[in-house]
């Protein structure tokens, strides 16, 4: 019993210390600077709505919200689409070098983007897509391929021959195959593997830094940064800036919490 | 025969776009880094001023590069004596039958999806001078250990490390409890019918078999820690007097903010070099011993 409180402490403990932060933020954008110069850690008092409603009524955030949620849904198309294809022909053809190109693949689990980032910006630069979301969708695509494959490959080779047999009797092509009964049936591998590509391009930060200059073309994450020190002197209007972009990607978490977890805890295990 | 043109156009249908995406973005950039880490070269004038390991030679024995790689290791290491055991002693506590568990799991992995940049940003505020953090100190009666928590260049990595483990704490914790459901009942059963006592349980059956799921947190928390970037670029960009560099934010400082490409790019390699000798060492050394207890199995 006494074991059974001290589990209650610990919990309520780790409650606070992680909520704590975020109800800073979302609070002190009720509040004004001045107010929260004089008392960093106290409440709206009066509750100040004018950070939230300017914002929300200012194009720039919708703007950032705009472009990150373009650049992750084309991303996240291209890593699936190409992944699934790409795992597809890696795990139900043998051909000479499957494992070789395979190894490839896993290989990029290791390249850490930061490494590729200066030669990249100069092939961005050369291809013209500076500026361009394709510049940085394109990118954050390829990077997610490799975890894509490494998930889906052991989960399409799972699928037993005889439905594939079964299928070639009734006369579909292996295109075929693959498009009716192959995604349908992978379809909760393929919805992790989207929910992570997403996850990391809607997080991204240091490749959208280096292609965007002009601020029309910021994602959210850039934008926040950029927002934080355009206006630091300005806490409030910062605060309610930040608790505004928390939002999409807590309630994204929210919706596709298992996905996520499960996601990451099986992707670990290769 | 013409079944067989056929296979290999598909296979060419199939995989072909992956990898033209793939080598186009991924291979070729990692490629191009070596060829321009042999050059002296700003980005933009023509690439002939061939400078072979001097880039080289001069990050690895310059102070600031040392002192990078020095603060990647420290946040590995720190990682894994404070982050590991803390996450452990969590996820044992949430496996527990508590109230409200389900609700308390979603909270802590909640800072997990905030990029680090929204990261970076809420610690700035919480930790402005005279700001949130300092001030909840004094109110504890703490305000003796008020400090300039980002300004201090002997607390700057400290201070980071405090706000990089809020981050990824929850991410930890989510991966032991995995591995904890993955624990049979019936053994945790079995000892205590052997009259073990639930430290002894814990200690002797549930920890070792904790063993995989450790060994891959220790994998991702050290590449992590290798990597580091977003969150010590906008918080401190890597000072003050350089005392917050991690390669990373030193790759870029030099490729981008001095055009110093062809270093920039030693560096990145020098980078890719720490990080993939540590995998190899690792998959050599301690993940194999998984493989080989599932091969066994």
């Amino acid at each position: 019993m006494k074991r059974q409180s001290v589990a209650y402490l610990v919990a309520i403990l780790i409650v606070g210390i992680t909520v704590v932060p975020l109800v800073f933020v979302i609070l002190g954008g009720f509040r004004t600077t001045e107010q929260i110069n004089a008392d960093p850690a106290g409440l709206p008092g009066p509750w100040v709505w004018d950070n939230y409603r300017e914002i929300l009524t200012s194009p720039e955030f919708w703007t950032f919200l705009g472009n990150s949620l373009l650049i992750a849904v084309v991303a996240t198309t291209l890593a699936v689409a190409l992944g699934s294809m790409a795992a597809f022909a890696l795990s139900r053809y043998s051909f000479r070098g499957r494992e070789g190109w395979y190894t490839l693949f896993t290989l990029g689990l290791l390249f850490p983007l930061g490494v590729a980032t200066l030669p990249l910006y100069l092939l961005l630069r050369q291809l013209d897509m500076l500026e361009n979301p394709l510049g940085v969708a394109l990118p954050e695509a390829a990077f997610s391929l490799p975890v894509t494959i490494v998930i889906l490959r052991p989960f399409m080779r799972a699928i037993p021959a005889e439905i594939e047999d079964a299928a070639v009797l009734d006369g579909a092509t292996r295109v075929g195959f693959f498009w009716r009964i192959l995604l349908p049936l992978s379809m909760p591998a393929l919805t992790t593997v989207a929910v992570l590509a997403f996850v990391t391009s809607w997080n991204a930060y240091l490749l959208p830094l280096l292609v965007f200059n002009d601020s029309g073309n910021f994602t959210l994450p850039l934008g926040v940064a950029t927002f934080q020190s355009q206006y630091s002197q300005d806490t409030a209007r910062v605060l309610a800036f930040t608790a505004l972009s928390m939002i999409p990607a807590l309630g994204f978490f929210m919706l596709a919490e298992r996905r996520i977890v499960g996601g990451l805890t099986g992707s670990v295990k290769g | 025969m013409s079944s067989d043109l056929r296979r290999k156009l598909e296979l060419i249908l199939f995989l072909g776009p992956a990898l033209v995406l793939f080598i186009g973005f991924v291979l070729v950039p990692m490629v191009l880094a070596v060829y321009y880490s042999l050059y002296n070269w700003t980005g933009f004038t023509s690439l002939d001023d061939f400078a072979g390991f001097k880039n080289y030679l001069d990050a690895l024995t310059g102070s600031v590069f040392q002192n990078a790689v020095w603060h990647n290791v420290v946040i590995a290491v720190l990682s894994l004596v404070v982050q590991l055991p803390l996450s452990i002693a969590l996820a044992l506590l949430l496996n527990r039958r508590l109230r409200g568990r389900a609700f308390l799991r979603v909270i802590v992995f909640a800072p997990y999806v905030l990029s680090e940049a929204i990261t970076a940003v809420i610690w700035l505020l919480i930790l402005q001078p005279g700001g949130f953090a300092d001030q909840v100190l004094r109110a504890a009666g703490m305000g003796g250990l008020v400090r300039q928590w980002l300004a201090d260049p002997d607390l700057v990595l400290f201070t980071l490390f405090v706000v990089i483990t809020w981050k990824y704490i929850g991410f930890g914790i989510i991966l032991l409890l995995a591995g904890l459901q993955g624990i049979p009942a019936e053994l945790k059963e079995a000892a205590a019918l052997d009259g073990a006592t639930s430290w002894q349980t814990t200690r002797h059956v549930i920890l070792p078999l904790l063993g995989p799921t450790v060994r891959i947190w220790i994998f991702l928390s050290v590449i992590g820690s290798l990597q580091l970037f977003d969150l010590v670029w906008i918080m401190t960009l890597g000072g003050p007097a350089n005392a917050s560099t991690t390669m990373a934010t030193y790759l870029i400082d030099h490729g981008f903010k001095r055009y110093e490409f062809g270093f920039g790019s030693a560096v990145a390699v020098l980078l890719f070099i720490i990080c993939f000798t540590f995998a190899l060492l690792y998959q050599r050394f301690a993940l194999r011993r998984d493989t080989e207890g599932a091969v066994s199995r």
